[in-house]
């Protein structure tokens, strides 16, 4: 995950409001963000929350999990995964989305547009 | 060329398809079916009284005749052939010419020569209208009378018995199916039989039909007593119909039937005869196989392809009757000189078996099987195969006591030649070849082969070569159920419920690797919830649903959801339904009728999926599991209550069966009817779990299916109480979801059972793993511990704060945007999403 020093970071929920292994969706500057917990440490992931195949605001509902080394969700709607590090599209890498920055700031989630 | 087919039966409809199948184009077929309708399933014609409509039994694919440009002209009946013309005649005067004439005629049922015979209520079994005469009198009748204890005889009697008529046979000969079995096998088969209820009537000669005192009939036989009977029906044998042949001089055999050579083919070189009515080495055949032996040589042949040959068939039979089975395999009753046999009979359970072995000890030369015929595909290869016998041979038919397994027969040692599947003539070679292009499960073999696709009895050993061969060319059977579980979702089952494991994380350290995915995760969900049953929102479990149960509705295209309260039944009061108007028109919703009898809602947001829960559960409404892979519906017709026809309360019942079984989450969607009488009106045979009711009870179909693949139902039990229903249902949906794999249906399921009907009746009815008290406990468990998970979702603050569209504001989605059409809303597609921004911005 990039983040540059330009950043402008926006603080969207509390940590615990995000339950483990799950997703929310934040506007953040009008533009609809999926956040994730997710794994043994719990590390947060940003991207894009709408589904480009279906323009859908979906993405944040689907199931989290693990595609080999990769860290994955899968639409709800048509089940393709995206990577959570990079927002590529596995199945359909023309329908990628991109990755934010996310972090945890005294239990406080912060979320930084690509 | 000009090719003429005289009968439409079974054997005369594949040779239809056999001669589309060669792809013989330029020539002109007609075809002359003396009956008013296509060909039909002659074999299973008792279903007709078990609910099945001349419809279901057709074999004719729709639109058969218009793609392959055959013509065929019912209710048309040749009278004489001209073979010095090639033309032949019907009834109306027409003449057909003709290059290659195919003789199907079939056969006609043997009437003895008993004065009074020709009374009213007295019939033959042999085609549909038959079948509706006996309908139309047997409603009329208290009792009824079937001559002649063979095989059609008591698939007749089980026919008279479905009408419910207080049923009767009587057989010539000392025993029933003399032909196909020994005295022994007689024995067990009419204890079985008798033990059904029927009367049986052995060495009775019926010398005369008069009037009854107390029924319509009195039939009085030679040793001067009498049976008197309301209805009659002879079933006493068939007689090639060769009539023809013998109007215009054909060769016929000795005991008639038209005689034909190797290729089929008559004494006139231009007429061929194939089926019943064909007489082969001075034999003639009354099965279906060697009949569609017969249509495949024939139709080869006339194709130009001479080196196709009839070659006889084996006549070994395996059938059920009224429950019972009976299996007669080769030399049967020890005709052979010097051979010798083996016996195991139990009579407390009625099971009679005997092999019959060469002098030698080596051959197995035939085999009698009644009540349990589990080992008739392994004795029918090891005999026509010629395979080496066991040293001890009688184990092959002993029970094995516990820890012994039997002496299967490797199915290595079959040639590649051997015919697996006789009905559609397939051998072994044929099965590995598929299991070669990629096959590897029966399901899909039965696809490409037919291998088990008509009588379905050779499915075990179809399984059976196809893992031998898998085995051979180093194909695992994986069912690993995804990169993080090596295991199938039924070890995952056992694993979760013998280890107790109640979180995916626990689940994940002991058995798996990674994070898990979106297949794992619902998989183990489901698991959770079938074995332990608690809120699937609780917060460990909650991120293992899939985005439907989650959330508790089933997501649209748009990313709005849909809303179903449940009404068991079909049942809802206007009380009922004017609130759920009142929540749609309030939210509004687009309101649809389900195909399962209830009210979908669609196009909630998210953040209104509580407080439209919460006004449907204020006016008695519960969650209707439509997001889940769970019982969904029951459906019913009005049954008794209102209809003039219902004999049973329908309704009562789907409502009670709707609330024991709602919330139950399974491998794949459960939907059940429930039908007031065999009139059908609620489709239960397009269900995973149909009953429909009768005047003796209620029977239970299973594993139908309607949508992507249809399929009809199986009757696994008839007649019963409303305890023994519910008992085997419990049972049947334990054992599904204990069983299956992820997202498989009943159908499937069950097509892909080894053993098939007969190893689930096993299992259900006769508990023959052990498992009905466990599966009863564990069902019990569910419908103990249900709850409606709306009601729980909207009481509990933590989990209603989840629904809402974003985590940091109140806004709706803005992506979820709606035109009219028809009065209601829809979602505006994306040129009119477009549109709407603009007007917005």
């Amino acid at each position: 995950m990039t983040t540059t020093e330009t950043s402008r970071w926006t603080a969207v929920c509390a940590a615990g409001d995000i339950l483990p292994d799950t997703g929310v969706c934040a506007l953040v500057e009008g533009v609809h963000v999926a956040i994730f917990r997710v794994g043994h440490a719990q590390d947060l992931y940003a991207i894009d929350n709408v589904d480009p195949k279906a323009g859908a605001s979906v993405l944040s509902r689907g199931l989290v999990g693990s595609l080999g080394e990769r860290i994955v969700v899968a639409s709800p709607l048509y089940k393709n995964h995206f990577d959570l590090r990079s927002g590529e599209c596995i199945e359909a890498p023309e329908h990628s989305v991109r990755a934010h920055a996310v972090r945890v700031q005294e239990g406080r989630v912060l979320v930084a547009l690509a | 060329m000009k090719i003429a087919v005289i009968g439409h039966g079974m054997v005369g409809h594949k040779f239809l398809e056999q001669l589309h199948e060669l792809g013989l184009s330029q020539a002109q077929v007609t075809v002359l079916c003396e009956e008013p309708r296509p060909a039909y399933d002659r074999v299973h014609l008792s279903e007709f009284f078990a609910g099945k409509t001349a419809e279901d039994l057709s074999l004719v694919e729709p639109g058969f005749f218009e793609r392959t440009g055959f013509s065929l002209k019912l209710a048309a009946r040749a009278v004489a052939i001209e073979r010095r013309n090639n033309t032949l005649t019907t009834a109306d005067g027409e003449v057909v010419p003709y290059d290659k004439l195919v003789l199907a005629t079939g056969s006609a049922p043997f009437v003895p020569a008993v004065p009074g015979r020709d009374r009213p209520h007295c019939f033959v079994y042999r085609t549909i209208e038959d079948l509706e005469a006996m309908k139309a009198s047997g409603a009329r009748s208290k009792s009824g009378v079937v001559v002649g204890g063979g095989l059609l005889g008591l698939e007749c009697a089980k026919a008279l018995r479905d009408m419910g008529l207080e049923t009767h046979v009587v057989e010539f000969s000392p025993r029933l199916m003399a032909v196909q079995v020994d005295e022994g096998g007689g024995r067990a088969l009419r204890s079985s039989i008798e033990g059904l209820g029927l009367h049986v009537h052995t060495g009775r000669n019926t010398v005369e039909i008069t009037d009854g005192a107390s029924a319509r009939h009195r039939m009085v036989f030679a040793d001067g007593t009498h049976l008197e009977t309301d209805m009659i029906v002879f079933s006493a044998g068939i007689r090639p119909r060769d009539e023809l042949a013998r109007q215009c001089q054909l060769a016929v055999g000795p005991r008639g039937g038209v005689a034909i050579d190797s290729h089929c083919r008559t004494s006139d070189r231009n007429i061929y005869a194939i089926g019943e009515c064909a007489a082969w080495n001075e034999q003639t055949f009354g099965l279906v196989a060697p009949g569609y032996d017969m249509a495949r040589v024939a139709a080869r042949h006339i194709a130009g392809q001479d080196d196709a040959a009839f070659t006889g068939a084996d006549m070994s039979t395996k059938l059920k009757l009224m429950g019972v089975d009976v299996a007669s395999i080769g030399d049967a009753h020890g005709k052979t000189p010097k051979s010798r046999a083996y016996q195991y009979v139990n009579e407390p359970k009625q099971i009679y078996k005997k092999i019959v072995v060469s002098e030698d000890g080596k051959q197995l030369l035939g085999a009698v099987l009644v009540g349990d015929a589990t080992e008739y595909g392994t004795l029918l290869q090891m005999a026509l195969n010629g395979i080496q016998l066991p040293a001890d041979p009688e184990f092959l038919i002993l029970p094995s006591s516990d820890g012994k397994a039997k002496p299967g027969l490797g199915v290595d040692a079959l040639p590649d030649s051997a015919q697996i599947c006789s009905c559609n003539s397939v051998t072994k070679g044929q099965i590995c070849a598929a299991v070669g292009d990629g096959a590897c499960s029966t399901a899909e073999l039965k696809a490409c082969t037919k291998a088990g696709a008509t009588c379905g009895g050779c499915v075990p050993l179809v399984a059976q070569v196809m893992k031998a061969e898998m085995a051979k060319r180093g194909l695992a059977v994986d069912n690993h159920l995804c990169e993080h579980f090596p295991y199938s979702r039924q070890e995952l089952y056992h694993l979760i419920r013998v280890g107790e494991i109640r979180s995916f994380e626990d689940l994940l350290a002991k058995h798996g690797k990674g994070l898990g995915c979106v297949v794992c995760k619902p998989t183990a969900a489901s698991i959770f919830a079938s074995c332990w049953n608690e809120f699937v929102l609780k917060k460990d479990l909650a991120g293992l649903q899939d985005s439907n149960d989650y959330f508790l509705g089933n997501i649209q295209k748009d990313g709005s959801y849909s809303v179903v309260p449940r009404m068991p039944g079909g049942e809802v009061t206007p009380e009922g339904l004017i609130a759920v108007g009142q929540v749609a028109k309030k939210y509004g919703l687009y309101t649809k009728i389900t195909g399962g009898q209830r009210v979908d809602l669609f196009g909630a947001r998210v953040e209104q999926l509580p407080p439209i829960w919460e006004e449907l559960i204020a006016a008695g409404f519960e969650s209707g599991h439509a997001y889940g892979k769970s019982l969904r519906t029951v459906k019913s017709c009005v049954g008794s209550t209102w209809c003039r026809f219902g004999v049973a309360d329908s309704v009562g019942l789907a409502v009670e069966l709707e609330n024991r079984y709602k919330g139950l989450r399974a491998p794949h969607k459960i939907k059940f009817g429930v039908s007031g009488c065999t009139r059908e009106c609620a489709e239960a045979q397009g269900k995973d779990v149909g009953i429909i009711a009768t005047e003796r009870g209620w029977n239970l179909y299973v594993c139908g299916n309607g949508g992507m693949k249809p399929r009809h139902a199986e009757l696994i039990a008839s007649d019963l109480g409303k305890e023994e229903l519910v008992r085997l249902i419990d049972r049947f949906l334990m054992f599904y979801v204990r069983t299956a794999d992820r997202l498989q249906r009943t159908s499937t399921w069950r097509d892909n059972l080894e053993g098939g009907l007969d190893y689930l009746k096993g299992v259900l009815i006769n508990d023959t793993l052990g498992l009905g008290a466990e599966l009863e406990a564990q069902m019990q468990h569910v419908v103990d511990t249900y709850q409606c998970e709306w009601k729980t979702a909207v009481n509990d603050p933590v989990t209603r704060a989840r629904f809402r569209s974003f985590v940091n504001s109140e806004k709706p989605d803005e992506h979820i945007v709606f035109v009219q059409e028809r009065g209601q809303i829809r979602p505006a597609r994306v040129e009119e999403r477009a549109d709407a921004d603009v007007a917005t911005a």
